[in-house]
């Protein structure tokens, strides 16, 4: 194999493993805010224990995600030193300020965050669990920024740079703000409030269908699934915002999730088979002009097709297809979820039906597997280019790396990536088995009355 | 002053402060086999505990500033050192997982093969380090498209191993330390007799790799030459090693810290003036060496990137004091820890 597809392979799984983690410290960093802020205000200890128990679970993903996320770093550099010379100048001050802003902030607060029960006062605890819970979406924002300009580039110009081409900034805020990043990062923060939301729902249904830890997992249901209903509708919104952005922006790449090949007024599918070659969607069913509808409000007006692109500059259709039908699924299923959920907690209904306490179990999985397919569709949909017509992937590669060199890497990625994974969940099972420490006493209720929800 | 060296000047500061901070917590690793007994172990890991993963933070940011103001230096470094990167790669996560793992299980030998891991990925990290900045000493093989034409085992030469393992010495001595202020008793008093034998390991490193450089690459002595006020470093850089011992003496165990955190800093800049202001020397062919002019971003560039480093820079310093004030004084196990 030559090294461009071996770099790609690398790439995809780091990336890939990496992206399980960071959406998890997002959301459930969120939910932390809320589980002390009760605490704090109410002084009722279950949210105490409520609390300290999701953050051993969260200092153990946020530690995965650091270490893999320094893989990431690297990798731009070893594997693609063509496209780190040509997007540096751009690309750097994003993450310059991802490492200064957001990096240093998350890492530091963590550490009272996760050591600091019995060392600091509960508001400067309480502080450090906001600081790091807003420097995790603050790496999220940098990072976003970097990739949406690969997407839509702007606020730069291309300079001959020694007998070599980059892309030079012009405009700081145009480069920030350019056409995608705004839809893209709302997008990608409500997936992770979901990945976080789903994760706490999953582990409490877990505790009430074995029957303990009740009132522990009662309360953080509630907790978890105010924000899973807030994120999921909010995340219907952000979508059908983003898709209407690619349409202008990157009308290759909308053509390619929907299987549209002529110019003409689309259809909307909800599921179907790309045939490439005969350039039609098989076994489709879909809703006639509906594409058209949701992008410009009427049935009747074409929408570009991939015909209007050269072959060479078409992204791999059937794969993008099938990955952005299955993330709009999944998408539909956790609002439906959450809904669900949300009705059936009326008198606590919630609570004695075994069906959708063991649906919420699983259901955990759902938006890490939205989270993936999502960003299948995001990158491959951008194929084949690594930044939006101006560098080709296959030009981006290193020069000086061969193929035996990057065989040997994926190996040890293989490797450490498994270990990794297997530790992961090994300790994640643990730490749920063994539950909360329960840390209240007689003086659980010392302020009863001053509590938001009632008790169960 | 122009941008160029400003920032010249902040990637040093990004890599001193990761020499100074992860050095410790690298040679408190590298010595964690020499403690003996489950307990005293335990304290060895938990008295980096708290702050490890915050100090590989600077690594993080200086590879991030070094992509940001030195794309091509860090493309060529990067691609050109792939196989050592993958294997740095490689044993940072492997001495995290240690670090995760090492406590949860009862086992003695659970324990004590991840202490090892826990140790040996420390030592291979300083090697790997210290090789790393070897090269940029002695050269590497670039072409005129600013791209390596080495290979791996031709970074391996005998001049660059040395400064391996001159840093491994001098982060263990500079770890012994830490361990000193870290903990009380008889652990404490082995920790202070390791500081010594430390001392002197790194001690004879030291002079071997001075006198080495100025026969072998005088280059690196020529700005000192010009400009003879450089010498005061080199002086205060002996200083700050001879005071090591006699505040351990005295019983300032953080003064010793200090002292030799000024040293690793002394070093870097007797480092970074000799190299300047080439940031990957080329050898043979010095004249496609990549320089903090040839390889930099855009004046615009180097400019936005000063502001946000202004902004950030006093956020950054004050929550490192903070947290390290916060985990100030002995290593108490409890519940949270590792």
């Amino acid at each position: 194999m030559d090294t461009e597809i071996l770099s790609r392979i690398q790439f995809a799984f780091t990336i890939a493993f990496h992206y399980i983690y960071p959406p998890i410290s997002i959301g459930l960093g969120v939910l932390l805010v809320i589980m002390e802020g009760m605490y704090l205000r109410t002084g009722n200890k279950i949210y105490e224990n409520i609390t300290r128990f999701w953050i051993k679970i969260f200092s153990l993903v946020f530690a995965i995600g650091v270490a893999t996320g320094i893989v990431m770093e690297f990798e731009f550099g070893t594997n693609w030193a063509t496209y780190s010379r040509f997007v540096g100048d751009v690309f750097g001050s994003a993450l310059a300020a991802e490492g200064v802003f957001a990096f240093f902030l998350e890492s530091g607060f963590l550490a009272i965050l996760v050591f600091g029960w019995n060392r600091v006062s509960p508001k400067m605890h309480f502080f450090s669990t906001i600081m790091v819970s807003f420097g995790s979406m603050l790496s999220a924002v940098w990072i976003v920024v970097a990739n949406s300009w690969q997407q839509t580039p702007a606020g730069y110009h291309i300079v001959n740079n020694g007998g070599f081409l980059r892309a030079e900034i012009t405009d700081f805020w145009a480069m920030v703000f350019n056409p995608s990043s705004v839809d893209r990062l709302l997008h990608t923060l409500s997936g992770a409030w979901l990945t976080g939301a789903f994760l706490v729902l999953s582990v409490s249904a877990y505790y009430i269908l074995k029957n303990r830890h009740q009132d522990f997992a009662k309360k953080s249901i509630k907790i978890a699934l105010s924000l899973a209903v807030f994120a999921s509708l909010f995340q219907l919104f952000t979508g059908h915002h983003s898709a209407s952005g690619i349409s202008t922006n990157q009308p290759a790449k909308l053509a390619a999730f929907e299987g549209h090949y002529n110019t003409s007024p689309a259809p909307l599918y909800l599921s179907g088979w790309v045939n490439n070659r005969e350039q039609k969607v098989e076994f489709g069913i879909a809703i006639p002009g509906m594409l058209s509808y949701l992008i410009y409000g009427d049935t009747e007006k074409p929408v570009k097709g991939l015909n209007e692109f050269k072959p060479e500059d078409r992204p791999p259709v059937n794969l993008v297809f099938q990955s952005y039908h299955l993330m709009v699924a999944i998408g539909m299923a956790l609002i439906g979820i959450s809904l669900l959920s949300l009705f059936m907690l009326r008198n606590d209904f919630l609570f004695r039906n075994k069906l959708m306490l063991k649906i919420l179990l699983i259901s955990v999985l759902l938006p890490q597997f939205a989270n993936q397919l999502g960003w299948i569709s995001a990158e491959v949909g951008r194929q084949p280019w690594i930044v939006y017509y101006l560098l080709r992937t296959k030009d981006a590669l290193s020069k000086s790396v061969t193929s035996g060199e990057v065989i040997f890497s994926l190996i040890l990625f293989a490797l450490i990536y498994a270990l990794l994974f297997v530790l992961f969940l090994f300790l994640l099972d643990r730490k749920i088995k063994h539950g909360p420490d329960d840390i209240s006493g007689a003086d659980a209720v010392y302020s009863e009355y001053k509590e938001i929800f009632q008790k169960n | 002053m122009d941008l160029n060296i400003i920032w010249f000047i902040l990637v040093g500061v990004l890599l001193t402060g990761y020499a100074i901070l992860d050095g410790f917590d690298l040679g408190v690793g590298a010595l964690h086999l020499l403690t003996k007994g489950d307990e005293d172990r335990r304290i060895s890991i938990n008295s980096i505990g708290p702050v490890w993963d915050g100090n590989e933070v600077w690594l993080v940011t200086a590879g991030g500033a070094l992509f940001a103001a030195f794309p091509d230096v860090y493309a060529t470094v990067f691609s050109g050192f792939y196989t050592a990167f993958m294997l740095l790669l490689f044993v940072l996560i492997f001495r995290a997982v240690a670090i995760e793992f090492r406590s949860k299980q009862e086992s003695k030998h659970w324990r004590n093969a991840w202490d090892i891991a826990f140790s040996i990925s420390s030592i291979i990290i300083a090697l790997l380090m210290g090789t790393a900045l070897g090269n940029i000493i002695t050269g590497i093989s670039l072409g005129p498209d600013k791209e390596f034409s080495g290979t791996f085992l031709s970074l391996l030469n005998p001049y660059s191993l040395m400064i391996g393992i001159t840093t491994t010495a001098l982060f263990m001595m500079h770890g012994s330390i830490y361990l000193v202020m870290k903990t009380e008793g008889e652990l404490q008093n082995q920790a202070r007799n390791r500081v010594n034998n430390t001392i002197i390991f790194f001690s004879i490193c030291f002079v071997t790799v001075t006198m080495a450089t100025l026969i072998y690459y005088p280059g690196m002595a020529a700005h000192f030459k010009d400009y003879p006020v450089f010498f005061i470093i080199a002086i205060l850089n002996m200083l700050a090693i001879a005071n090591i011992p006699r505040e351990i003496h005295l019983g300032r165990n953080f003064r010793a810290f200090l002292s030799s955190s000024a040293t690793i800093g002394l070093l870097m800049i007797l480092f970074a003036i000799g190299i300047f202001p080439n940031l990957v020397f080329s050898n043979p062919n010095p004249e496609y060496s990549l320089t903090i002019y040839n390889a930099a971003s855009s004046q615009k560039t180097l400019m936005i990137m000063l502001i946000i480093a202004i902004i950030g820079m006093p956020f950054v310093v004050s929550y490192t004091v903070i947290i390290h004030k916060v985990y100030k004084g002995k290593v108490r196990i409890d519940e949270t820890s590792y």
